[in-house]
């Protein structure tokens, strides 16, 4: 019980830590909105050429671009969550204080990206979503059941998005300089995870491999969930499967790397 | 020179230098790769085929890399204005704006450059025109002016970051919005946003109405045919403003104290 509290206040701190930017929310809802704009303008005009692409047509497209663009910060799509936090304490050594609290590394970090998903969701995700809902053709499921399958991927989205990053900030401990790393997430995050074209959408093979791989359970398994395109269930397991996956994984790879702390300094 | 100094700094660490450079390209290639799922699924976009699209794209992408690579830094003025670091390039016997672009000047911005010729090439000998010396000649006029553009929307974007010390999304969105929204045919988007980026904030010239002359398409909006030949005096006017905003965010500037 008492460490469930402590993980609710470390979610509460990752919150409340991107509410005070204020400024740089609303900056970041005008940018959604705009890119938003120049992707719903291509895709319509991709689904005027060739219509159910993919299987979705006009009015689905259309509010998978809105989707995808109040997600982007959720799920730090493009990288932008605690990996850039946690691999400097890597890179400065600061990390072995935090090997030394009475709380779990991963715990604690996946209580931290939860809140800031969870703010992003709510400051940077609601208003692009509403206005491309207004001011464009969308499709909306009108039952309560879907909506609410839909929240259930949505947090495991996080999970997975948060599995994905874990790893990527551990690698710090072996790399020490983490630009590369970054930058392989940030083309990964971009392309795979249907930011730029729904993973439906994609031919042949490619299409099959990409709708594997951890990346399809940030946008595109909640997309279909709420398009109606998708059974609730297999979307759900996939994406716990890959949570699953991702956490075992970033649990191994922890105790691997915190084998390997050398405390510098006096 | 101080771009220099930046210069040598990232030099010191070649393989890390050459896989920031590399990783960039891909980065920015991607959305050309977008570009080609795209086109593995329709033949056209927006009445455009693909070489058409390459040609508008490697242009964009050429214009908005020089751009990126001279006044890219200006991004940063944002976080140089909240922790007070701009006081040390007020002092300095330096344009301001010339610090500022030098600042953290990153080659590996090459990239870009690099990844937009490709598409640029590509387009020249795939794309079907009918080439007279007036088209020829307009091509390295494009880029120019587009990279002056796109140079001035950076400048504009810092001297907004004056008053707004933290939106550099707000700037991200015209210069990589901007961008992204060059790569696809004007007949793309809706009529509104066309008349936007045409009349307000003249992107339009740095592709969209000069390549409708090389291209032998309708203009955007009905421009006459002369405008095609006018990006040099959109860049010189662009300049212009964004020098006016830049003098006057500088001036408002008010120093932290910390």
């Amino acid at each position: 019980m008492g460490s469930a509290r402590l993980y609710a206040a470390v979610a509460a701190g990752g919150f409340r830590r991107y509410a005070t930017y204020r400024v740089a929310t609303a900056a970041g809802v005008f940018t959604n909105t705009v890119f938003g704009l120049i992707l719903v303008y291509t895709y319509l005009a991709l689904w005027d050429e060739r219509p159910h692409l993919g299987g979705y047509d006009q009015a689905q497209a259309v509010t998978f671009v809105w989707l995808g663009q109040a997600l982007y910060a959720t799920l730090a799509i493009q990288g932008g969550g605690f990996e850039t936090d946690l691999m400097e304490r890597i890179r400065s050594g600061e990390i072995a204080v935090d090997l030394y609290r009475p709380a779990d590394l991963q715990g604690w970090w996946l209580a931290n990206d939860l809140g800031r998903a969870l703010f992003q969701l709510l400051g940077r995700g609601v208003i692009p979503f509403v206005f491309g809902v207004l001011f464009f053709p969308t499709a909306l499921p009108g039952d309560v059941g879907t909506w609410l399958a839909f929240l259930v991927t949505l947090v495991l989205a996080m999970v997975v998005s948060f599995g994905i990053r874990y790893l990527v900030a551990l690698s710090g401990f072996w790399l020490m300089d983490g630009t590369g790393a970054l930058q392989v997430l940030m083309v990964t995050g971009i392309f795979c995870s249907g930011m730029t074209l729904p993973l439906n959408a994609f031919p042949g093979v490619l299409g099959e491999a990409v709708r594997l791989l951890p990346w399809a359970a940030q946008l595109q398994v909640p997309a279909d969930v709420l398009l109606g395109e998708a059974d609730p269930l297999p979307g759900l397991a996939f994406q716990a499967v890959w949570a699953v996956v991702l956490l075992g994984a970033g649990r191994l790879v922890q105790s691997a790397a915190t084998r390997r702390v050398v405390v510098q300094g006096g | 020179m101080i771009a220099g100094m930046w210069i040598r700094s990232t030099m010191a660490y070649r393989v890390s230098f050459v896989m920031t450079a590399l990783g960039g390209a891909v980065v920015t290639g991607l959305d050309f790769v977008a570009i080609l799922l795209m086109f593995s699924r329709v033949d056209s976009l927006g009445g455009y085929a693909l070489p058409e699209v390459a040609l508008l794209y490697g242009l964009s992408a050429t214009s908005f890399g020089i751009a990126d690579l001279a006044m890219g830094s200006a991004g940063r003025l944002g976080s140089r204005v909240r922790d007070g670091t701009l006081d040390t390039l007020l002092v300095r016997p330096a344009p301001v704006l010339a610090q500022v672009a030098a600042d953290r000047f990153a080659l590996r911005r090459l990239g870009r450059i690099t990844q937009g010729l490709v598409v640029l090439g590509y387009a020249l000998v795939a794309v079907d025109v009918h080439w007279t010396p007036a088209k020829v000649l307009l091509l390295p006029v494009m880029v120019v002016c587009g990279g002056v553009i796109f140079s001035a929307v950076f400048v504009a974007g810092a001297s907004f970051q004056f008053v707004a010390q933290d939106a550099s999304e707000v700037q991200a969105a015209f210069t990589y919005g901007g961008q992204t929204l060059l790569q696809y045919p004007p007949t793309v988007f809706g009529r509104e946003l066309v008349r936007g980026v045409t009349f307000m904030f003249p992107l339009a010239f740095v592709n969209w109405v000069p390549a409708a002359h090389v291209l032998d398409r309708p203009y955007p909006l009905g421009l006459p045919g002369w405008a095609a030949f006018t990006p040099p005096l959109v860049a010189v006017a662009c300049w212009v403003l964004a020098g006016l905003a830049w003098r006057a965010g500088l001036r408002s500037y008010r120093s932290t104290g910390s």
